[in-house]
């Protein structure tokens, strides 16, 4: 038997309102996916995809512009769309923990290191004292900052940048949660430093049970973490399917293409480039988004947008190219 | 082989370090300490290695952005540090730079086919007209239309303003063009096409390339040969297929286990590295890696291991070797 969903997002929509209204951006337009216990999903996208935007709504951190005009997030089975602020702050660095991209901003250079990674445990959990002091070590000890009584005296600029990003991890992981959210966590490190916090990341994850959502652009990221990857284009799920199976049979034009264009070690045959350039989301193309730049055009997808496709094999593909396929006796 | 188009040889470059506050002594960052480099016609040279290692101050060498400390450079068999008024102009049109970030690198105020056209105003004395068509001509080279000169760099995406300063770049007669990190503030789908790209022009003028990255698999990818660069030292050099065949050098292969997987099957080689690349003003003794090294003998802490001929040819510079 599956186990348990922690998150279900369904048919969520993300707009942006700007120009009075006047202007609409559907950054996130019908978004479904679940993730259970102990599972890495990971999120694909260029900039622009709505990779973000979808992490942000979920734990309702959206810009003033943006509002979430339909779907449910299911997080342990209550929809945080409906919740107001003052709920989501009890939820938010308890049982949801994000990690941003740059850890410069989102460590504070003015208090200490256990100051940060101490406030979690002192709001939600109500630590205090010596155990409070404990906890933070602890917390250090499980992101590998060597000698953390010192090193949780000191502040961010003294240290390097891969072990403030293990800091935020430390922070992270302080209210215990269920579900962490990592935005792009290691673009800023370096090669050799990265391939240390990706396995940290790992073992924490073996040890705790916590479900991973994993935004990147770097399918090398998703072949190394993730059980699940779902490629976004324009704010929509274009596919959807387990690791292994979309690196071996990708399904939509569009993953095919970020698979080809990908550099492989050791070999020199030339890269598959993608034509054209990421689409405006406040001009998009009639039919599918994607259209425009796919090697396998068909008359039908310039008109019709396609529906959701499941080939049988658990994965999920929004092209008319598998409803022919599928339509075949 | 031909005699190289650029020839660097035991360049350095210390940057003093102001003194304490208490008047402790003066020390120095050796950013880049004594590395020897060629690049052929033609050819792609692959500078990888981790920030802080020396590859930007390398470039900055190599542009005359910086004096060197001691060493020299020397394109077409001259030494670039003697150049002076007509030389050195000739020089600044043969070697050309594309920076990382084409958002920061193309001026917002000015339209793009004076932005391409500047190095040629400066330059030469061409007629008006002449520059213009020449304007079109590198637009076109880098698969963009001559008729979006008149527009502002806001105009275009990411990889459409990169390949605005590719063109900005080819503009003169360039000969060899130092592209610090130019895919990685691009789409993943836009990557690839700038490589190409990148590769057409190559085959087609001939022009040499230093492509500096950190990203194994792109530089393997792009460059004929590659430097590996660590703490100021190039630790290793080879050809990129014998070096991707067999990395012999520890770090070079830590650089490698780093690498992301292509597949979710493939297994990274387990050979972890540990630790943080040290400051560049209190660099380990004897060989530069050894604090982070897996395979570290006592002598590694003591004697600095040279550059010695490897197998399958290329350079090493580890004791593993003798």
């Amino acid at each position: 038997m599956a186990r348990d969903a922690v998150l279900q997002v369904a048919g969520l929509q993300t707009h942006f309102f700007t120009f009075g209204g006047t202007r609409v951006v559907r950054a996130v337009d019908g978004v479904d996916f679940t993730l259970r216990e102990g599972e890495t999903l990971g999120l694909v996208g260029e900039s622009g995809s709505g990779k973000t935007t979808t992490c942000l709504s979920i734990v309702g951190l959206l810009p003033r512009a943006a509002r979430i005009v339909g779907g449910a997030v299911v997080f342990e089975g209550e929809d945080l769309t409906r919740k107001s602020q003052r709920e989501l702050r009890r939820i938010r660095g308890r049982r949801i923990a994000v990690i941003l991209q740059d850890p410069m901003a989102s460590l504070n250079p003015l208090f200490t290191i256990f100051r940060q990674v101490a406030e979690p445990a002192f709001f939600h959990q109500r630590l205090r004292g010596r155990s409070l002091r404990e906890r933070v070590q602890s917390l250090l000890r499980a992101v590998r900052i060597p000698s953390p009584e010192w090193r949780m005296r000191e502040y961010p600029h003294q240290m390097s940048g891969g072990m403030r990003q293990r800091i935020v991890g430390a922070i992270a992981l302080a209210g215990g949660p269920r579900l962490v959210i990592a935005d792009e966590p290691t673009t800023n490190l370096d090669v050799t430093i990265q391939a240390q916090y990706l396995d940290l990341l790992k073992d924490i994850q073996r040890d705790t049970g916590v479900a991973l959502i994993f935004v990147t652009h770097n399918l090398g990221i998703v072949a190394k973490m993730c059980d699940r990857v779902a490629v976004m284009y324009a704010g929509k799920i274009v596919e959807q399917a387990a690791v292994r199976e979309l690196f071996d049979a990708p399904k939509h034009p569009y993953t095919r293409a970020l698979l080809g264009s990908m550099p492989k070690l050791g070999s020199k045959e030339p890269l598959y480039s993608i034509r054209g350039q990421p689409p405006n989301l406040a001009n998009l193309p009639p039919g599918c988004s994607f259209h425009p730049r796919c090697p396998d055009v068909m008359p039908r997808c310039m008109t019709e947008e396609p529906r959701d496709f499941r080939p049988g094999d658990g994965s999920v593909a929004r092209c008319w190219l598998l409803g022919d396929v599928l339509a075949r006796p | 082989m031909s005699s190289p188009v650029l020839e660097v040889r035991a360049l350095t470059k210390h940057f003093p370090v102001r003194r304490t506050l208490l008047g402790g002594p003066a020390r120095l960052v050796k950013a880049v300490d004594g590395i020897d480099l060629a690049i052929g016609a033609g050819e792609t040279l692959g500078l990888i290695g981790e920030s802080g290692c020396g590859k930007t101050t390398t470039s900055k060498l190599i542009l005359r952005q910086e004096t060197p400390t001691s060493g020299t450079i020397r394109f077409e068999g001259r030494d670039i540090a003697s150049l002076k008024g007509a030389d050195l102009m000739a020089y600044r049109r043969a070697v050309q730079v594309v920076f990382q970030d084409p958002f920061s690198s193309l001026s917002p105020r000015m339209r793009v086919g004076d932005i391409i056209a500047e190095p040629l105003e400066i330059h030469t004395d061409l007629p008006h007209a002449a520059i213009e068509e020449r304007v079109g001509r590198v637009l076109e080279l880098v698969g963009l239309a001559p008729d979006v000169a008149p527009l502002f760099p806001h105009e275009f995406s990411g990889g459409q303003r990169q390949r605005i300063a590719i063109a900005r770049a080819l503009a003169t007669d360039t000969r060899l063009i130092v592209l610090d990190e130019p895919v990685s503030a691009l789409d993943v789908s836009v990557r690839a096409q700038i490589i190409n790209q990148l590769e057409a022009l190559q085959k087609k003028l001939g022009v040499s390339y230093l492509f500096i990255g950190h990203d194994l698999a792109t530089v393997a990818h792009i460059s004929h040969r590659i430097a590996v660069m660590y703490l100021g030292k190039i630790v290793e050099t080879a050809q990129s297929d014998a070096l991707c065949a067999r990395p012999m050098h520890p770090y070079t292969q830590a650089l490698f286990a780093a690498a992301l997987p292509s597949h979710p099957d493939d297994r990274a080689p387990d050979k972890p590295i540990t630790g943080e690349v040290p400051s560049a003003l209190s660099l380990p003794s004897g060989c530069r890696f050894h604090p982070r090294c897996p395979s570290a003998m006592p002598v590694c802490s003591q004697t600095e291991p040279a550059l010695r001929r490897r197998e399958g040819g290329g350079e090493v510079a580890c004791h593993l070797y003798p």
